[in-house]
Parts: structure tokens; C-alpha cells; sequence
């Protein structure tokens, strides 16, 4: 029930193209977008892996698909995506967690440096695992 | 003779039979020491005393001047207009809010939320007087001193989209008050809370935008404040699953 007081409020609405009007909030709308892109390298991934189960003529299928132009162009925004993602759920991490070594606080920047260097380690432990 | 810069007011009489908010411009003297706050302070003296507007203190504590300034929320005593100039500067009542009149927004449902998210020092046994008050290292002060600073002056939820589209969300401030206690040493209360904040309309309705954090004019970072809550939630219902004895 509300007051007559309150029917003479003006109640003020979110226009659906808020997102558009700040420079954040588009960048924001960007990285809830990149989720989508996420989500279509891990299809791709499981696609490779069932190739791959399946033996050499259906890798060598996968491949070619991949080699597809539009699939390269596709994927080349979803590698932009990703990092997009990649960097800003990394950035979140020193504000989301308080890390303590002996009771003392580590600098924001400390677990920063940690999270890009493990996101370093995993990449080049990838990489010897593909390329080596 | 003074220069002059321009603002452009929301004005909203319902007495009047205003439907919606209609802009008025005044022109007022634009001196180097004057924040938005005496420019509507010298509107509402010189030009127009039907203006409607709320502030006190003038120096960024009280949390009361909060509005929209060229569509960003500040503390109109902390903005000031030789900053502005040349203008005309857009001044309007406080995003997300229900207008009451002009520049003053209801508030109501922030202190409804406050309350539930119970911002004040829960303990399971209260220590007897005679004991002397609850000691506190300045270690443990710095854990939670950042989430203190908070003056619930509005702007973090007037820059949520989240809350503007969704007004059941608890939001940044109240948010922030509730993990502020959580982190204070001499609170037993983090559980309690968590019944309100591990709602879905609690910490997990925020997406983390982090405009809250970048509007706040005390560096109180809401926007970290709900993460960290979260992650307490998803540590409590980890545990809770894995040893359902101990959440009894």
C-alpha cells in the first residue's frame, strides 16, 4: 500500500541503451558478451578431443574445418574476447581476495603479479606441451 | 562584473502537477572557490526559493548532497564548477531513486535494506561490563577501516545499473556495511548475515560492474567488498556441503 505522498513520486527507469551511454558500462556489457566466446572455445575444444578419439581422418576433418577462413576470422574475435575476460576477471582478483602470509597482508599488486604469473607458467607449460 | 556559468536543474513539483522533470536554467556566478552546492545554494537565496534540495555539512561527511552532475553521481559540495565551466552543468536528482520532489530522492528502500543486513556488532554471548570493552589490535582495525568510511550518501547505487534495473538487490553500500562487520574482530555475526547476503538477490545479483567503487567519494570500494562477500558465501556452502556437521 502506498502513501498518497508516494503515487506522486517520479520513478525514474533505466533506458535500454544504458550501457551505451558511459564508456564502463560498455566495456562491462563487452565482457558479459565475451562469456559467449568462452563458451565456443570450449565447444571447439571438445570437438578437437572427439576428433582426436576418433582417429586420424576425423582430426585431419577438424583441421580442415578450422582452416576455414571464416572459422579463423570467427575465432580471431573469440581470442580477443577471451583475453578480454582473461585479463579483466584476472584484475578482479586482488580486490576479491585478501590474501595473508604469517597474518600479514600481501600488497594488492603482490597477488596481482602472482595470478599473471601462474596464468605465465600454465601458458608456457601449454606451449612446450603442443609445440616440444 | 562576474562570470556567469549556467546550470541546468531538474525541477519536479508534483504539487504542480509536474508528470515528470522538466529542466530550468539559472545563471549563477561562477567563482573559483564554488562547488555545485553554492551554486544551488545561491539559486536557492537570489533566484528561486522554491528549489528543493537536501545537504548539511558542506565538507564531503554528512553524505547528503549526492545528485547527478552531467550525468555522473557526486557530492555536489566536493565537485566543484570552475571545474565545470564553460557549462551549462546538468544537475538532476540521484539515479535509481524515486524523485519526491526536484533534487530529493526516497531513500526508504536503502534503510530497509540496511537494516536486514544487521550493520552492528553481533556477538553469541555478550561479555559482561565489568570486563571492559572489546579489545582490537590495529591490525585487525585495518582489516575492515576501508568499508567503515562509508557515509550512505547513495552515489554507488545511483552508478549500479544493476540496482536501477533490479531494485531488490541489496546493493553496494549496505553490502559493504555488512562485510565491514563481518571482518571486524569482535563480531560473531558473519553467519547471520550470510542468510541475507548469499540470497540471490544479495552479493549474487552484482555482476560487478565496479562503477559503485569508481563513484565513491571515500574509496570505499563496494565493488570489492561484494566480491570478497561472495567468496565467503562459496568458502560457507563448500564447507557446509562437505562437512554438514559443523553448519549446525
Amino acid at each position: 500500500m502506498i502513501s498518497p505522498l508516494e503515487a506522486r513520486y517520479y520513478r525514474q527507469r533505466v533506458p535500454l541503451l544504458w550501457w551505451a551511454r558511459r564508456r564502463s558500462y560498455a566495456v562491462f556489457m563487452l565482457r558479459e558478451l565475451s562469456s559467449l566466446f568462452v563458451a565456443l572455445f570450449v565447444v571447439e575444444l571438445l570437438l578437437l578431443v572427439r576428433a582426436v578419439a576418433d582417429g586420424a581422418p576425423a582430426y585431419q576433418d577438424f583441421l580442415d574445418a578450422m582452416a576455414n577462413p571464416a572459422v579463423i576470422v570467427v575465432n580471431g574475435v573469440a581470442l580477443a574476447f577471451v583475453l578480454l575476460h582473461a585479463v579483466t576477471f584476472a584484475n578482479l582478483t586482488p580486490r576479491a581476495m585478501v590474501v595473508r602470509i604469517r597474518g600479514r597482508r600481501v600488497p594488492p599488486r603482490a597477488v596481482l603479479a602472482g595470478v599473471y604469473l601462474g596464468w605465465l607458467l600454465v601458458t608456457a607449460f601449454l606451449a612446450w606441451l603442443v609445440v616440444g | 562584473m562576474l562570470e556567469q556559468i549556467m546550470l541546468r536543474v531538474a525541477r519536479y513539483r508534483p504539487d504542480e502537477e509536474d508528470t515528470e522533470p522538466a529542466y530550468a536554467d539559472y545563471d549563477v556566478p561562477l567563482r573559483p572557490d564554488w562547488a555545485v552546492l553554492d551554486g544551488l545554494n545561491y539559486i536557492k537565496d537570489e533566484l528561486d526559493g522554491t528549489l528543493s534540495y537536501r545537504w548539511s555539512c558542506r565538507m564531503g561527511i554528512c553524505g547528503s548532497c549526492g545528485m547527478m552532475v552531467n550525468g555522473d553521481p557526486k557530492l555536489t559540495c566536493a565537485t566543484f564548477l570552475s571545474d565545470l565551466a564553460p557549462g551549462p552543468v546538468r544537475i538532476g536528482p540521484l539515479a535509481n531513486f524515486p524523485v519526491i520532489r526536484d533534487l530529493v530522492v526516497d531513500l526508504t528502500d536503502f534503510m530497509h535494506k540496511l537494516g536486514r543486513v544487521k550493520p552492528w556488532l553481533i556477538r553469541e554471548e555478550e561479555q559482561p561490563v565489568e570486563e571492559g570493552e572489546y579489545l582490537q589490535t590495529p591490525a585487525q582495525l585495518d582489516d575492515f577501516k576501508q568499508f567503515s568510511m562509508c557515509i550512505n550518501c547513495m552515489l554507488c547505487y545511483a552508478a549500479c545499473p544493476v540496482y536501477g534495473l533490479d531494485s531488490d538487490f541489496v546493493g553496494p553500500a549496505a553490502i559493504a556495511l555488512a562485510q565491514r562487520y563481518n571482518l571486524d574482530s569482535r563480531d560473531e555475526g558473519d553467519r547471520t548475515r550470510l542468510t541475507i547476503l548469499a540470497q540471490p538477490e544479495g552479493v549474487w545479483d552484482c555482476t560487478f560492474v565496479g562503477e559503485c567503487s569508481a563513484a565513491c567519494p571515500k574509496g570505499v570500494d563496494p565493488a570489492g567488498a561484494i566480491q570478497q562477500a561472495k567468496l565467503a558465501a562459496a568458502q560457507e556452502a563448500v564447507k557446509s556441503l562437505l562437512l554438514p556437521w559443523r553448519s549446525q
